[in-house]
Parts: structure tokens; C-alpha cells; sequence
């Protein structure tokens, strides 16, 4: 089996630039990942590609090749489509191709352009994650599926608001100095109690934006690092995804994630380590109650004490297992295509000593990258290693 | 979208308005909701259509202040899972004030229309 090397990573800033199709931004991106890399991109086998919405945002299907195209490479392209966690998907199947000794090298990454819809419209486009016959004609949206996640977990292991809060405030403090991140500003716990109510009990700052933006990476045989004498340290070393029924209200439980803690418990028995193993994650906190069932279900917080790790210091930049130093969706903004292979970007940075928070995990050799789709009926978890 | 019915959704929203709302249950006695041909835990295909209990449970809630544009004039609106015995179901909170709906509300089954688009909407009304 061979190992997977991240050999490039490229990020476009994520933000609002309404005028800028989802093509520009891969094409952006992709560039960052070529030079990183070292990899010409003639020497590409597969182009893998996550995007959620580009339907309804630009009219257009069919999007593997245009994207292989806006790249520059000439290669067979496929999209993948599982909501929040379309570049997730993406990247755990390029890991087996990989591994199997199909390609040896792959371009795969993702973008999403929502602004130019507005918030009504990008709150349309994003509640279809949901069943639309049994969630979204009652009236669920995204932000409103997980406020009954959050109402359930209340109920089922105590809690409040301001225990969320925290979440949110760590991971706009964390984002402060990154300069791909939407919000670069500090929030405090009044600023997301007194925000105006989304879904209650989620307020305006315990979702993430809506954002504009793209995700690129270079992944390589190890053989073909070798070869070709790349730079490339990080490698993917353990692989997991998990699925659920579609409705909240199907699931065995309203509070826990278990899509993800099989992703998590897959990738972990894949790369032969275990929860304590990992220096630090990235995980997918689309709402503030999100962070929370995510490292429950990673076993970074036992169940029904993920909610505190934030507020008592377990989770920020200095505490024992920081989550979300690259601000994570809430802070570093969320163009759902692009979201999990941006997660495989920054936690790549963070272990090759190039990211701004680098120095916050100063000695770290293993960390986690957690991608969800909808109220986590799709999942995966990578696991990255410092390998040479 | 397109005017057709969605077979098996629509049929269940029009006997749920005869007060006759069924579930789908399999040989193994799993729960389900249509449209179905195949049970979801077990993967039996004989699939009975027994009536839905007459009495639910939220077992959680929410008020939506940012609706979809298909609910903008329905705003603000709760929306609650309740729990039927064999089957939760997912809808909108009628009947009461919004800060009177809690968990462990007992409802029963209404069909309502949205102020916005005249569609109908699955309803909890308190009993």
C-alpha cells in the first residue's frame, strides 16, 4: 500500500466577492497548489472535485472538467457532490486511488461561490441539504437543523448558550492573524449573546458566514515524492467516513454524530493511533453546537463534555488539544465545496511549521481533519502525519 | 418547480388531513416514512401502512427568525421534532404562543398552508 503525500495545498482568501465564478477561484487556488508542490501538471492522473451548490449559483452542472480546464490540466475529472462534505469525500477517495496504485498523482480540492445569491437564496440552496420532502417543507433550514441539535443536547446533557459562545469566541481569536479568513476580528462573549436569533438558540455568531472561496491540493504516491525529490513532509495516514439516515429526525440520537465517530474510529484504526494521539483538529463547526458533537464523536471530549472544552481552555490555541487554529468554518468562513480539502490545507501548514498559528503546535507530529455534510449524515476524518 | 404531486408525500399530507396519517412498518417492525419500497434498518421489502399514533412528544424545538425565501412571511415559526412511537416526525408548531413550545409537549397531526407559497406544511398542534 502506498502512502499518500500532500505534496501542495493552495487556498483562496474566503470571503464575499459575489463576482468571482467558481472557476476563477479553483483556478486560483490550484496555482498555490502547483507551486508548492513541485509537480508539473502534466503529471496529473485525476482531477477529484467537491462542489455543492453550483446549480443553483451559476447555473451550472458538469463541473469536473471545467474545473481540470481552469487548472490547466488535462486529465479526467470527476465532481463530487455530499453537501458540506463534498471535498471530504473527495479526498478519501483520492487517498485509496492512491493507495491502490491507480494514479499517482491527483489534483483534488473544491470551491463554492454562495454570496451572489444573497442570504435568502444561499439559505435555500444550503436547507437542501435536508430531506425536502419530510425536513425542508416544515420549514427546517440548515441554521434551524442544528439549532434542534443544540435544543436536544441541552436537554440531554445541560448547558446554555453562553457555553457555545465560547466556542465561537476561540475560533474568531484564532483567526485573527490568518489572512485567508473571512473575519479577522476578535469577538467577545456579549457580541454572540446580543446577536440577532437565527434559529434559537443559535444567534447570528454562532453560525459561520456565507462565504466565496476555493481549496486546491496536490496528493502523491510516495514512490512519485521520492522520485521526484518533492518537499512534501505531511502525508495522510489514516482515512474514515461514516454516513447516517438523510432526516435528523430518523436518527437514533438528536445530539451525537455517529457518521462521524465511525469516520473518526475508521481513520484512527487506519493510521494506528488513537484519539490521544492527535496534537490537534480541524473540524467542521458550521454552527457552534457543530464543534461540540464533532470532538465528542472524535473522542477529543468524552460525550456530554464537549460542550465546556472551550470555555475551560481544553480546546484554544494554548490548551491541550486546540480545535479550529485556522478559526474554522465560523471565523474562517465556509464555501461548503471547498471546506474539506481547506481543513487538509491548513492542518498540512499547521504540521509543516508555514501556517501563522504554527507556533501554537510548535512540536506537533499528527493532527485531524474532520469534513461533515448536512446534520452529518455524511462524514469523513483524515488523519495527517509528519512522516520525514 | 414542477406542478406533479410527489406520489407516496402528497398521499400521506392527504390522509394526515382525514386524521387517518399512517407510517410504514416492516415485517421486523422498523418505523419508516414514505415515499418507501424498501425498509431503511433491514432492507425488508414488505412494507405495511398501520395507522400513525394519534399522540406525540417534542423532544426538541426551535423559533426560525431567517427563513427560507418559501417561509419569508411565515416568520418567526417553530419547528419541532416529535416522537410518535414507531416514528419522529419533523414540523411546525401550531396553535400556541412561540415561547409556550417546550419539550415534552403531547401534539397531535394538522396539515396548515404557508402564508407564503399556499403549500402545505405538516403541523404539531397541542392537545
Amino acid at each position: 500500500m502506498s502512502e499518500v503525500r500532500v505534496a501542495g495545498v493552495g487556498l483562496t482568501p474566503f470571503g464575499n466577492v459575489p463576482e468571482r465564478t467558481s472557476r476563477d477561484l479553483f483556478g486560483q487556488a490550484s496555482i498555490d497548489a502547483f507551486e508548492h508542490s513541485g509537480a508539473p501538471r502534466s503529471d496529473v492522473d485525476g482531477v477529484l472535485y467537491g462542489n455543492f451548490m453550483g446549480e443553483l449559483s451559476e447555473h451550472q452542472g458538469h463541473q469536473g472538467p471545467l474545473m481540470a480546464e481552469a487548472a490547466g490540466v488535462r486529465a479526467p475529472a470527476t465532481r463530487y457532490e455530499s453537501a458540506c462534505a463534498s471535498s471530504g469525500v473527495a479526498v478519501a477517495d483520492a487517498v485509496k486511488r492512491i493507495r491502490n496504485g491507480e494514479d499517482d498523482v491527483l489534483l483534488v480540492g473544491g470551491a463554492e461561490r454562495m454570496t451572489n445569491l444573497g442570504t435568502a437564496g444561499a439559505t435555500e440552496a444550503l436547507a437542501i441539504a435536508a430531506d425536502d420532502l419530510w425536513e425542508v417543507r416544515a420549514g427546517t433550514t440548515f441554521p434551524g437543523a442544528y439549532a434542534l441539535m443544540a435544543q436536544a443536547y441541552f436537554e440531554t446533557y445541560g448547558g446554555e448558550h453562553e457555553d457555545l459562545a465560547h466556542i465561537a469566541v476561540k475560533n474568531h481569536d484564532n483567526a485573527l492573524e490568518n489572512e485567508k479568513a473571512q473575519y479577522q476580528r476578535a469577538i467577545d462573549l456579549e457580541d454572540v449573546l446580543e446577536a440577532p436569533q437565527v434559529s434559537s438558540p443559535l444567534g447570528l455568531y454562532d453560525s459561520c458566514p456565507i462565504s466565496d472561496g476555493a481549496a486546491a491540493l496536490v496528493l502523491t504516491s510516495e514512490s512519485y515524492a521520492e522520485e521526484h525529490d518533492l518537499d512534501a513532509p505531511v502525508a495522510i495516514t489514516g482515512t474514515g467516513q461514516g454516513g447516517d439516515r438523510m432526516a435528523l429526525h430518523d436518527r437514533e440520537y438528536l445530539a451525537r454524530s455517529p457518521a462521524a465517530r465511525k469516520a473518526g474510529e475508521e481513520a484512527y484504526a487506519d493510521a494506528g493511533i488513537d484519539a490521544t494521539d492527535a496534537d490537534f483538529a480541524e473540524v467542521h463547526d458550521c454552527f457552534t453546537i457543530a464543534e461540540v458533537l464533532a470532538i465528542e464523536a472524535l473522542d477529543i471530549a468524552p460525550v456530554g463534555e464537549g460542550l465546556t472544552a472551550a470555555r475551560d481552555g481544553r480546546t484554544t490555541a494554548d490548551g491541550e488539544t486546540p480545535v479550529n487554529l485556522s478559526g474554522g468554518l465560523k471565523a474562517k468562513g465556509h464555501p461548503v465545496g471547498a471546506t474539506g480539502a481547506s481543513q487538509i490545507a491548513e492542518v498540512t501548514s499547521l504540521l509543516e511549521g508555514a501556517h501563522v498559528n504554527s507556533d501554537a503546535v510548535a512540536d506537533a507530529t499528527t493532527a485531524l481533519a474532520h469534513n461533515a455534510g448536512g446534520t452529518v449524515a455524511s462524514a469523513t476524518v483524515h488523519v495527517l502525519e509528519v512522516v520525514e | 418547480m414542477s406542478e406533479a404531486r410527489d406520489a407516496g408525500f402528497d398521499d400521506w399530507l392527504d390522509a394526515a388531513e382525514e386524521d387517518q396519517a399512517y407510517y410504514l412498518e416492516c415485517s421486523e417492525g422498523h418505523g419508516s416514512l414514505p415515499p418507501r419500497r424498501v425498509c431503511p434498518e433491514c432492507g425488508s421489502t414488505e412494507l405495511e401502512q398501520p395507522p400513525l399514533p394519534g399522540t406525540g412528544t417534542i423532544e426538541t424545538f426551535t423559533v426560525t427568525h431567517v427563513p427560507t425565501p418559501s417561509f419569508e412571511e411565515d416568520a418567526p415559526y417553530a419547528t419541532a421534532i416529535a416522537n410518535f412511537g414507531p416514528v419522529r416526525l419533523t414540523g411546525q408548531v401550531a396553535g400556541l404562543d412561540l415561547e409556550k413550545v417546550e419539550n415534552g409537549l403531547e401534539v397531535d397531526i394538522a396539515v396548515a398552508v404557508s402564508e407564503t407559497t399556499g403549500d402545505r406544511v405538516l403541523t404539531f398542534e397541542p392537545v
